[in-house]
């Protein structure tokens, strides 16, 4: 458990910030390169997981497969290109294995593979799993009187399984206190905003009617998401899961890819890729201008 | 049954061959588990609202910490059983056949299999052996479904007693298995469970060289009654082979016996389509092998309710329906 009294600093936000600006940027360049990826979801989750790499799990990208560490499961596995953008900038595996994205023989598809892909602790893609899956850890870890926390992060448009709500029902009834679930609550799924195809509000309520402990935030604020992090309660003694919910932009940084459809999954020719690169150095601005000053001794 | 039997000391032989024969194919598993859970911590055991059903009581009562009611949700069960098997433990999975493989599927497929787990899937009620519960409660297309998930082993035990040598084989086995058992009112085809039983090696248990009868499940005690009788009645030797392992399938034992006998006649309580039938099919097919061969099974239709033995008769599959089918194989042979 982290410290809870400390005040966040200043530079640790604005190091986050830039950072899911800079992994933004970095997908934007691969799309281009590899000819298509799931933007629109990979951008709404960024600070999240960010915030969950960076400043929460104790995970070992030199050691993946170290005891005792914490277990992350994207189960929103069609932002497995955003996620791994993540995972290779902490050092899990090379960089320039991305290049090879969605090519023949690839270790990286679409969705990820955990026997593949060094930090991947499940195979995820088909929604509705990973809540499952991580409340299966979760017992285990309880049953072994482990400490750590097992975190799922689920996409809005994933709560539409019936798997979802078994999942959920059934982590209330066994107590497991050491599971996180975050739904990225972008409020679009593929064939739509969520109100059209399938309504999912109220949400929050709905968790808590499960039994859930809810919290609501931002999730493109990282000083929420830190301070929601940090005060959630210690897993080896909690008897309530808890869930995020967290308000997100589909697309959030460039704004011709916000809140649309057509970029929950797309390519992009070389002027399209200027013209978005453009367009999220210009939102994170200030971003850039604050972790200048950082950076200048 | 009284407890009294049961002998602590002994892993996974904690009672006397008189007993075995007394219990059901699900009843030994579970004592045959909850025996060798003594000294593998990692073994829980989950189920969906079908401890009962299931007769997994003793395992219940002796390990309640590592026993997990997933209530009536098969596809979070087969779920939450793969992310134990993440997490280092063994599972031991019980439910309905027909709710296992269909159900369930895709969370068998893809949170078990393709993780690469060891989770253990003993589904019950298998084939007709719930014949009478009507036809959402049949299950003929398990095997069919299991066989074609990659590194998925599907084994069909013929009786009680290969249903215990099953479970000792399984608790140190690495991958994931679907095991099919009946409802657990079986005619024994072994005498006990002290023979050889090794995953993948089918077992001969009537030896011939004019036909070959490849059974699994109750269709290897009906064809050990039908061999007898042809030995007896009509003079006609006939080799039936145990395939209680459908994947990895024991493709030796297929080609020798279309090689040293006069055809082959399949048996088991499931579709026609996809099963026992099609594997030793395509096995015939790839070598070139071109025996008199028939499958006997359940054609391509929803079946009758009924009584498991009035249905396996009805549907050839029983000791009558396969001498018949033998008989006249081996006839118009000649």
């Amino acid at each position: 458990m982290q410290n809870k009294k400390k005040p966040i600093k200043a530079e640790l936000i604005t190091r986050l910030e830039y950072k899911s600006y800079f992994l933004r940027r970095k997908l934007l360049q691969l799309t281009g390169k590899i000819g298509g990826a799931h933007i629109g979801g990979s951008f709404s989750m960024m600070e999240m997981v960010v915030c969950l790499y960076h400043s929460f799990l104790k995970v070992d990208p030199i050691n993946p497969k170290k005891a005792d560490r914490d277990i992350f499961i994207l189960s929103k596995g069609h932002a497995g290109v955003g996620y791994c953008l993540i995972l290779a900038d902490l050092g899990f595996f090379p960089e320039q294995d991305l290049d090879t994205f969605n090519q023949t023989g690839s270790k990286f598809g679409v969705h990820p593979d955990h026997k593949a892909i060094p930090g991947v602790e499940a195979s995820t893609g088909s929604l509705g799993h990973g809540l499952g899956l991580a409340l299966g850890i979760a017992l285990a870890k309880k049953l072994d009187g482990k400490s750590e926390r097992v975190v799922a992060l689920l996409s809005d448009g994933e709560m539409c399984e019936g798997s979802v709500w078994e999942a959920l029902l059934a982590a209330h009834h066994y107590k497991t206190g050491n599971l996180l679930a975050i739904i990225d609550y972008n409020k679009m799924s593929q064939d739509g905003p969520l109100s059209e195809i399938m309504e999912l509000a109220p949400l929050k309520l709905k968790l808590e009617t499960f039994g859930w402990r809810v919290h609501e935030i931002d999730g493109h604020n990282i000083h929420d998401i830190l301070h929601t992090l940090r005060d959630l309660p210690d897993p080896a003694t909690s008897k309530q899961p808890t869930a995020i919910l967290m308000n997100t932009i589909k697309g959030k940084g460039v704004p011709f890819m916000e809140n649309t459809v057509l970029w929950h999954y797309g390519g992009m020719d070389t002027e399209v890729e200027k013209k978005a690169l453009a367009a999220l150095d210009e939102t994170y601005n200030s971003v850039i201008e604050r972790f200048k000053k950082l950076e200048t001794p | 049954m009284s407890d009294s039997i049961l002998n602590p000391n002994a892993e996974g032989l904690t009672w006397t061959v008189e007993t075995l024969d007394e219990l059901t194919q699900a009843e030994i598993y579970g004592r045959v588990l909850t025996s060798l859970a003594k000294t593998r911590p990692e073994i829980v055991f989950l189920t969906a609202d079908l401890v009962k059903s299931t007769k997994m009581k003793e395992f219940v009562q002796a390990y309640p910490d590592r026993f997990f009611n997933l209530g009536i949700m098969e596809q979070t069960l087969m779920t939450v059983a793969a992310g134990m098997s993440l997490a280092g433990k063994h599972p031991f999975v019980s439910t309905f056949g027909t709710f296992a493989s269909m159900r369930a599927c895709e969370q068998v497929r893809t949170d078990i299999c393709y993780q690469g787990t060891r989770v253990k899937i003993m589904a019950t009620h298998s084939g007709l052996s719930f014949g009478q519960a009507g036809t959402t409660h049949h299950c003929l297309e398990d095997i069919a479904i299991m066989r074609t998930f990659a590194g998925m082993t599907v084994i069909v035990p013929a009786d009680s007693f290969e249903t215990a040598q099953v479970v000792r084989a399984l608790v140190d086995y690495p991958g994931p298995a679907y095991v099919r058992l009946g409802r657990g009112f079986e005619f024994p085809a072994y005498e006990n469970d002290q023979f050889e039983f090794k995953i993948g090696k089918a077992n001969t248990l009537h030896e011939g060289k004019d036909f070959t009868i490849i059974a699994c499940g109750v269709g290897v005690e009906g064809g050990k009654e039908a061999a007898e009788f042809l030995k007896h009645d009509e003079k006609i030797e006939v080799r039936l082979l145990d395939m209680h392992t459908i994947k990895p399938l024991d493709r030796e034992a297929i080609i020798r016996a279309a090689k040293e006998t006069g055809g082959i006649v399949t048996v088991e309580e499931h579709s026609i389509i996809g099963g026992l039938g099609s594997a030793v099919a395509e096995v015939l097919a790839e070598e070139r092998l071109a025996v008199p061969f028939k499958r006997l099974g359940i054609p391509d239709q929803w079946a009758m309710i009924g009584y498991p033995e009035d249905l396996y008769e009805h549907y050839g599959i029983s000791a009558n329906g396969i001498r018949e089918t033998v008989l006249k194989m081996v006839k118009s042979a000649k």
